[in-house]
Parts: structure tokens; C-alpha cells; sequence
């Protein structure tokens, strides 16, 4: 019997040396004279023991972690005589970290080999896909509404609206357009589900295109993800050989084709008009909305466009019916969240959970605190245009009304850990700078606000008239905030005001005189 | 046929001609909207977008020049002229700020001795920022030609660093 060796070909875990490992393996195997199998998963999401590498073995997979190249040796002496091993965690699924998570969309990441059709349809793979074709638009359209999904882009729009307007729509043609920009620092799911587990996705935008009607999709990925974009051609083309794309899907009188376009390093690109602009060829300039991109979106025809983690929810409620997908959450927060802890973390990684956890649980219990064993101060969630949380703040649950009603956002749901050597003067001043740089240039409160911004902070930091100062950034975050046409210009005020208000004390010390004068 | 996008870890590029250059455009002009996905495409050959292929570009679209050089310009990712032999780019967005990237960047550029953006005067190596790589969970982050790097620290950066240069 060849031994079944996993090793992840994850982004994240070929960055910690995976293909290092791959090759150790290989060149152990071929001395001990014992013949191996290495299957390249997607990576299970706990990423401080990347590399973890598995081993099939009649109880389950084993898991061991993280490896480096040095400890392959020993590590395929323990996997050949299932003996004991310093690295070894034991059955892979019955790691708490794991175990405690609800996997719905990950179930399949890091399990089976993302390159693989068939491995994708005996892990339960397109019986979503089979049921909707059997189900017709109007049932279909019931479902999506009913399992509550709200877009995982960061707005939470209402996911099962959004494709009835597309359905309703007449027109010759009709577009998907999957939204794999993710440039929000901190998250990394949509890369992970896409390297993972592709098929996911392109069931899930074959599932949309059979619902409103649409004949051709484009997955628009960030020029930072080689390796998704890699894996994404790949999937579709295998998908494309099994009869799941091009024309006649699975049997049916459906045909849709899939395309991936490649962005060129444009944060504002995520935002969906401008994506769009992207995909047309211009530049990535903000539309106006009305109207929407339902109406007239991809070359001004109805366009169906979500987030990678939206579509990739779409199988498992189509299968499982809306009410298993609902029946997770709280409030209008249905379902789960993939929520990625990163930063200054100890145990950094992705966690799929319903929604309603609190944010210190997440931070202080499932990210085990901080690796440079600091205290942790400050948590920014949901990108760049998110707000920075104190600890004052950890009893916030993760759902989209409650992180709104403490002016924060959970966006697309990445946490990023600060110990307390942070400065928020400069983490402030950066969210205005990365808003500056980004800026597509179309208003003026973000184009020259960002700017202004900068400069203010600046004078802050080297403390010009600091309070006059800082009364005026204020001032320029409510102009942004009002006057900005997206939620670039809109939502950079997020990180500083926050910043400004919870952590004050960085911002207006004490002015020297006035302690002099106690 | 879509662009492939392979990360290359030994970039070799071919020099600029004017046949090549129509050959590539010619290529991918069929598609809808293929401005970006042609200038992808001279990049990936060329190393850059040489100026002489932007009329061409706006003729094989039927756009104007102008059009086509606001697009190119738009972008971070284009480039005016080739980089240096090996390209070095450190992640300087939040989660690798909070690992302490900061302190890394700074480093790096005191090692080669040119600013962020820059490249050295030898040729041998840009040094660029980046804003994300996926990698946040392990941060600090970096990418040498397409290599991924991640839970960067003095050592390994001073190993990037040196093989960069060499
Ligand atoms: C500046 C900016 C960047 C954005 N980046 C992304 C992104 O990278 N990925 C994404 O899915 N949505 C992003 N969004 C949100 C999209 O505009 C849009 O709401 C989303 O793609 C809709 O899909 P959903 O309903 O499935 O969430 C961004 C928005 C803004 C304003
Ligand atoms: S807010 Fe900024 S990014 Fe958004 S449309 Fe206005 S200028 Fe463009
Ligand atoms: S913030 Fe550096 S890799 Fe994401």
C-alpha cells in the first residue's frame, strides 16, 4: 500500500515552505524505498502550524505541524510506524481549533485535491448544482432568499434580492461577475476557498447563471493572487471537460461559460462599478449608482455581481435546503462567517462560525492572543475602511447591525491583532494615505480630503497646534464621510475616527506646559 | 485562449519589437473588453509596457491613444520601463504592519540603499511596496519574483535580500 501523503499547496502554506516539503518527502521516500503519494490540498486554515502535512491512515488522516524541511525525515518515520512524533496533532478533524468551527463553505478546503473533479463531486461536490436544475428560477429564487445569505463582499446586501432583480431583467444577455478582488489587508478566505476548493465557486456562479438566466461570467481575481488565479484556470478548465461548463451543463438545456480576467493592482477595483470599468477594459473609475449593475451592469447589460464567499455559500443551501443554512446566525446575520484572524496573532487563521461570537473570544480565546506575548490593544476589523476596536469593545458579537452600532464594520471579515507597541497616530495617518493612494480621483473629499488628511496628521504627530489640528481632521472625516461617492472616501474616516476617539490618549498627550503649570 | 498568469521565478523577458509586440495584441484583441488583458500581456513578455505599444493597442481596440494610456497609467501594476533583474516586494499594508513589517521595510532599505519604489543603481533589484498578499495570517509578508515569503523576520529578509542581489 502507497503511503497518502497531504501537503497544502496553499499560498500561505507554500510562503511557510510546503514545496520545500513536498520535495524532502520525495527524496525520503525514494531512499527508504517506500512508495508515497503527495495529494496538493487547499490548507485546512490553521496557519500557525503551516505546514501541516497529513497522512491517510485507517482511523483518518493524521495531521503534523508545522514541519519544516529538517523534520520530514522523522516525521515519515512516525507516519510509516504511526509512532510517536513531537509534531503530531493527532486525527486532523478532531483538532479542537477545527472542531469548534461549523464549516459549511470550507468543509472541502484543505480535504480533498483542488484539482481534482472527481474528488470534488465524492465529497458531495455539484449535488447543489443537480437539485437547482431541477428545481426552476422562481424555487431557486425562494431558497437564496429564505436561507437569509447577505453578500460577504462587506455591504451585506441581500443576496437572494439582488439575483431576482437580475432574473427580472430583460435583456439578450446576462453576466456574472464574481468579485475576487479582496484586497482588504487581513482577509484572505476568498483566496483560500479559490485555491482550495474552485469548483465551489464555479458551482455556485453556475447556480446564479442558471437562476437569472445568464450565458457568460467572468471571476475577476487580484494580480496578488498568482496562485488563485492558477488554480482557477485550472478548475474551470476540468469543469469545462466534465460537461459543468460551456454548453449543456450537467445534461440540462443550460449553457455558461466562464472566464477568469486578471486586475492590475487597483484596490478600488473590489468596488463593484469600478470592477466592472476594470472588466471593460478602462479605467477603474466609480459609477454612479441608480443605475445598478442588476439592470445595467457588464457591458451595460444585467449583471449578477457577489463575492467569492457569497457564491461559494450557494451549493451547500441548494443542497441542504435554505432552513439547515438559516438556522445558524443571529438577527438578520444568517449563516456562517469564514473569519480570518491575523496580524499579531497566535494562532492566525481562518475560523468559519456562525455569526454572534464575540470579538474577544475571537481575538483572546480562538486566536489565543498575541505572538509577541504583548498585551493586545487595538483590533481592526474589516479592512482598511474598518474601525480599530479597544478592549472595551471585545463583548461586541460578530453580526453586521452590531459592529454598525458601534461605528465599526465586519466587512469582509478580517481581524487584524495589534499589541501595545501600536502608535494609532500612525495607524491613522496610514488609512489616510492608503485612501490617497487609492482614490480613483472621481470626488474631491477623497481625492484631496486623503491628502489633507495626511498632512493634518502629520502635523499632529509632530505637535503643530494639535488640538486645532485635530478638530479640523474631524472636520475632513465628516466631509468624506457625507461627500464621498463609494465607501473608499466614505468609510476611511472608520479607522480615524476610531483611532481618534478610543485612543485618544495617543493623539493629544498632555501638552508639556500644562504639566509644568500642576 | 485567457491570459495565463503564471508566477515566473526566473523572469527572462524578451527585448521590445514591433512584431511581437502586434502578435501579442492580435491575440487577445477578439476579446471583449481586453484592454487590461493585453497590457498583462506585453508586460508579461516585455517586462514592461513599451510606449511604442500604446497606439498600437488603441488601433487594434479602436480607442484613442489617449484612452489607452489612461488606462495604462491608472494601474499600479504597469510599468513605464523594465525593473531591476530581480524584484522584491514587501507587504506594507495593516496585518503586516502590526508583525512588525515597519521595521522590516526599513531595513531592507537601508540594505540596498534606495527607498521603497525605487531600484538599485545597479539594475539588479527594485524593491517595491505591496499591499496584500493573502498572507496575513503569517505575517510579515514578502515576494521575491513570484516567491511567496512568509513570517518574515531580519533573518530571512537578510537572506531575500542577499539573494536578490546577487
Ligand atoms: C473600495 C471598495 C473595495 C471593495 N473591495 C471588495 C472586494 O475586494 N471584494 C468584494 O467582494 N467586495 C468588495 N467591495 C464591495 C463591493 O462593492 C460589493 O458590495 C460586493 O462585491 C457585492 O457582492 P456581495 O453582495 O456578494 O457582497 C468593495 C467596496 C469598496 C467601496
Ligand atoms: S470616494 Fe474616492 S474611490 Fe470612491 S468614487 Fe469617490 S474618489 Fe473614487
Ligand atoms: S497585510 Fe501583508 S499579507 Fe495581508
Amino acid at each position: 500500500m502507497k503511503m497518502r501523503i497531504f501537503v497544502p499547496r496553499d499560498a500561505t502554506a507554500v510562503a511557510v515552505g510546503a514545496d520545500e516539503i513536498v520535495t524532502a518527502f520525495e527524496r525520503v521516500a525514494e531512499t527508504r524505498g517506500l512508495p508515497i503519494e503527495i495529494v496538493r490540498t487547499g490548507s485546512r486554515g490553521l496557519h500557525w502550524l503551516e505546514p501541516m502535512v497529513e497522512v491517510a491512515t485507517l482511523k483518518g488522516r493524521v495531521a503534523y505541524g508545522p514541519v519544516s524541511a529538517e523534520d520530514v525525515a522523522s516525521v515519515f518515520e512516525s507516519m510509516a510506524s504511526n509512532g510517536p512524533h513531537a509534531l503530531r496533532l493527532g486525527i486532523a478533524d478532531e483538532i479542537p481549533w477545527l472542531k469548534r468551527q461549523t464549516r459549511l463553505t470550507f468543509a472541502r478546503c484543505g480535504v480533498i485535491d483542488p484539482r481534482s473533479l472527481e474528488d470534488y463531486r465524492a465529497h458531495g461536490g455539484y449535488k447543489g448544482l443537480e437539485r437547482a436544475l431541477s428545481l426552476g428560477s422562481d424555487t431557486i429564487l425562494a431558497e437564496v432568499t429564505a436561507s437569509g445569505l447577505r453578500g460577504r463582499g462587506g455591504a451585506g446586501f441581500p443576496t437572494g434580492i439582488k439575483w431576482k432583480t437580475v432574473a427580472q431583467a430583460k435583456a439578450d444577455r446576462k453576466f456574472i461577475v464574481c468579485n475576487a478582488d479582496e484586497g482588504d489587508s487581513g482577509t484572505f478566505a476568498d483566496r483560500m476557498i479559490m485555491e482550495g476548493d474552485p469548483f465551489l465557486v464555479i458551482e455556485g456562479m453556475t447556480t446564479a447563471a442558471i437562476t437569472v438566466g445568464a450565458t457568460k461570467g467572468y471571476i475577476y481575481i487580484r494580480s496578488e493572487y498568482p496562485h488563485a488565479v492558477e488554480a482557477m484556470n485550472a478548475a474551470i478548465k476540468a469543469a469545462k471537460r466534465g460537461g459543468y461548463l460551456g454548453d449543456k451543463i450537467g445534461g440540462s438545456t443550460f449553457g455558461f461559460d466562464l472566464e477568469v480576467r486578471v486586475g492590475a493592482g487597483a484596490y478600488v477595483c473590489g468596488e463593484e462599478t469600478s470592477l466592472l470599468e476594470s472588466l471593460e477594459g478602462r479605467r477603474g473609475i466609480v459609477r454612479a449608482k441608480p443605475p445598478l449593475p442588476a439592470h445595467h451592469g457588464l457591458f451595460g447589460k444585467p449583471t449578477v455581481i457577489n463575492n467569492v464567499l457569497s457564491f461559494a455559500a450557494i451549493p451547500f443551501i441548494l443542497a441542504e435546503g435554505a432552513k439547515a443554512y438559516a438556522d445558524f446566525g443571529m438577527g438578520r446575520s444568517r449563516g456562517t462567517m469564514p473569519i480570518q484572524l491575523a496580524g499579531n496573532i497566535r494562532q492566525g487563521g481562518l475560523f468559519e462560525t456562525a455569526f454572534g461570537v464575540t470579538l474577544g473570544q475571537l481575538v483572546d480565546d480562538i486566536g489565543g492572543g498575541t505572538f509577541t506575548g504583548r498585551p493586545v490593544r487595538a483590533v481592526q476589523v474589516g479592512g482598511p475602511l474598518g474601525a480599530y476596536f479597544p478592549r472595551t469593545l471585545f463583548d461586541t458579537p460578530f453580526d453586521y447591525e452590531a459592529f454598525a452600532a458601534r461605528d465599526g464594520l465586519i466587512g469582509h471579515g478580517g481581524i487584524v491583532v495589534f499589541d501595545d507597541s501600536v502608535d494609532m497616530r500612525k495607524q491613522a495617518r496610514f488609512a489616510m494615505e492608503f485612501c490617497a493612494v487609492e482614490s480613483c480621483g472621481k470626488c474631491t473629499p477623497c481625492r484631496i480630503g486623503s491628502t489633507r488628511g495626511v498632512e493634518t496628521i502629520e502635523k499632529i504627530i509632530n505637535g503643530e497646534r494639535v488640538i486645532e489640528n485635530l478638530a479640523l481632521v474631524e472636520d475632513l472625516c465628516n466631509t468624506m464621510k457625507f461627500g464621498s461617492l463609494c465607501a473608499l472616501g466614505g468609510f476611511t474616516p472608520y479607522p480615524v475616527l476610531s483611532a481618534l476617539k478610543h485612543f485618544r490618549e495617543d493623539f493629544a498627550p498632555i501638552p508639556t506646559t500644562l504639566q509644568a503649570a500642576e | 485562449m485567457t491570459a495565463v498568469y503564471e508566477p515566473s521565478c526566473e523572469p527572462s523577458y524578451e527585448p521590445w519589437d514591433e512584431t511581437r509586440g502586434a502578435e501579442i495584441i492580435a491575440e487577445h484583441a477578439g476579446q471583449e473588453g481586453a484592454t487590461l488583458v493585453i497590457l498583462h500581456a506585453l508586460q508579461e513578455a516585455f517586462g514592461y509596457v513599451p510606449e511604442a505599444a500604446i497606439p498600437m493597442v488603441a488601433q487594434a481596440l479602436n480607442l484613442s491613444r489617449a484612452e489607452v494610456y489612461g488606462v495604462f497609467t491608472f494601474y499600479h501594476d504597469f510599468r513605464h520601463k523594465p525593473a531591476g533583474r530581480h524584484v522584491l516586494k514587501l507587504c506594507r499594508a495593516e496585518a503586516c504592519q502590526a508583525a512588525g513589517g515597519d521595521a522590516l521595510a526599513a531595513r531592507a532599505e537601508a540594505m540596498l540603499g534606495v527607498s521603497l519604489g525605487n531600484t538599485t543603481a545597479d539594475d539588479r533589484v527594485t524593491l517595491e511596496p505591496i499591499y496584500c498578499l493573502g498572507l496575513c495570517s503569517t505575517a510579515p509578508s514578502a515576494m521575491l519574483d513570484g516567491r511567496l515569503v512568509g513570517r518574515l523576520d531580519e533573518k530571512r529578509l537578510d537572506a531575500l535580500v542577499a539573494e536578490a542581489q546577487r
